[in-house]
């Protein structure tokens, strides 16, 4: 498996883990200015690790949707170029305001992702990846919303939670069903379980159709 | 909303019109603005653009992020909260301290009113002063909580008037909190604010392995509480009914009394009486 430029395994202890070179910001271990990256705090973090091809590039412009409090953006932004964070909750936002201290190029946006035209003025368009992790329902629909940021050869890595669509169905019912909604906008290239890091998510990466 | 980035019509580069253009603008459709800024000469180069643009997004969040956080039913929230885990802390301690001291003294008495009277004794020894003083931690953790609960008596019916009047404060204050605002909790249907804080019983019902919860926290509503429980749904329904009027007039209105009250009591004593739907 490749890894991103920028995105390195290095030796934390008695383990070898991924990590990224950037000011840490939530007390994750640092070696020689490298931030391990915890695949059981991120669903980006578990991908690489599980070898996924996510599209993602060093110094890739990048809209990241679902910011929360900015554990995996911030090792994105360590190795991506502008990357915009969308959270649509305050509290958490004030967390991610620490990260953005440190990372010129990360741009903080107090923003609803199932309503795109509220920063579009701000967000370019043209960027080469995607990163989705919202729990809110419909998050298909709102990967397809959002499809309108990407270069035509961009990447969507997305990170689907089962609960959060309907905690009744099956989860793997519920992955075909967003798959299906996904694929009016999207050509599928991959998707995986994100077992054992993650239960209930399942990741795709897609392209443009 | 316009078709332009949040630079175009900006006079130069105050940080406070820009703060504004981010948070008040919006677009259609987005366009390359990093060259587009060059273009028309807002930025020198994609550097200078990003440079500025980070500057701008940072203020834009901390001034949204201070703005939600002072809306007062946000600080009602930290509140209610924070009076929680002091009760919670305070009965946690005071059963640790009642142990600790009944083994000293002598005595089996329990819970917080004798470790209050604990509190008060006078020490004869070392250890007798250790005991005291644990004790007078728990009685400070108690009067803190207290005073928590009288700012949260007046608060309330500043953020949510007609809400307070048909719960308590307290009451009010939580199902605010379990929402996660009043705006929220305006937007919730009402069976929703009927089973607020039972989200266990709900899940467990929706996963069909148990019966649906007849309601969450509003059971603590002398009208639910009190009421016999073969019609305590009904009840619980009625009661939810009301107080999500009453959450949309708070948050879409806010403020003036309603006839709210009035009715509340109309369909209780109906209830009550043993009839279902009038």
């Amino acid at each position: 498996m490749s890894l991103p430029a920028g995105v390195e395994r290095r030796q934390f202890g008695d383990e070898s883990a991924l990590a990224t070179r950037g000011d840490p910001v939530y007390g994750e271990p640092t070696t020689d200015g490298w931030r391990q990256w915890d695949p059981h705090r991120s669903k980006l973090g578990a991908m690489l690790e599980l070898g996924l091809e996510t599209g993602l590039e060093g110094g890739d412009g990048v809209l990241y949707l679902g910011a929360a409090s900015g554990t995996t953006v911030s090792h994105v932004a360590d190795m991506a170029g502008p990357t915009y964070a969308v959270e649509f909750a305050p509290r958490p936002l004030r967390d991610l305001l620490s990260v953005v201290e440190s990372r010129p190029n990360l741009f903080p946006l107090l923003a609803d992702a199932r309503q795109p035209a509220t920063y579009a003025h701000v967000v370019e368009h043209g960027l080469d990846v995607l990163i989705q992790d919202v729990a809110t329902t419909g998050q298909a629909r709102v990967a397809n919303g959002n499809a309108q940021f990407l270069a035509g050869d961009g990447t969507l890595v997305l990170a689907i939670k089962a609960r959060s669509e309907d905690v009744t169905q099956d989860p793997d019912a519920v992955f075909e069903d967003s798959i299906a909604t996904l694929e009016s906008t999207y050509e599928i290239l991959d998707t995986t379980h994100l077992e054992p890091f993650h239960d209930d998510h399942l990741a795709v990466i897609a392209t443009p159709a | 909303m316009t078709d332009r980035g949040w630079f175009q019509g900006l006079d130069g580069r105050d940080l406070d019109s820009a703060i504004g253009a981010v948070r008040e603008g919006g677009a259609e459709d987005p366009r390359a603005w990093p060259a587009l800024a060059v273009e028309t000469g807002f930025a020198e180069s994609q550097d200078d653009y990003y440079s500025f643009l980070h500057d701008v997004t940072q203020a834009a969040a901390k001034a949204a992020v201070r703005r939600r956080e002072q809306a007062t039913d946000q600080q009602l929230i930290h509140a209610i909260r924070a009076m929680d885990d002091l009760t919670e802390t305070a009965n946690e301690l005071a059963e640790r301290a009642a142990e600790w001291a009944g083994s000293q003294f002598g005595e089996s008495d329990e819970g917080l009113e004798y470790v209050l009277e604990v509190a008060e004794r006078e020490p004869e020894t070392p250890l007798e002063a250790e005991i005291v003083d644990f004790a007078g931690t728990v009685r400070d953790i108690q009067s803190r909580r207290d005073r928590l609960q009288t700012f949260i008596q007046e608060h309330a019916p500043v953020v949510a008037p007609n809400l307070t009047m048909l719960a308590n404060p307290l009451l009010a204050a939580r199902l605010i909190a379990l929402a996660g605002g009043l705006d929220s909790l305006a937007k919730k249907p009402s069976g929703t604010i009927q089973v607020l804080g039972a989200e266990d019983a709900l899940f467990a019902h929706l996963e069909g392995h148990a019966p649906s919860p007849k309601h969450g926290i509003i059971f603590t509503h002398e009208y639910v509480r009190g009421t016999r429980p073969e019609q305590r749904g009904s009840a619980a329904r009625a009661l939810a009914g009301k107080l999500t009027i009453a959450a949309r007039i708070d948050h879409y209105r806010g403020e003036g009394h309603s006839p709210l009250q009035a009715e509340l009591d109309d369909r209780m004593e109906a209830i009550r009486a043993g009839g279902e739907d009038q």
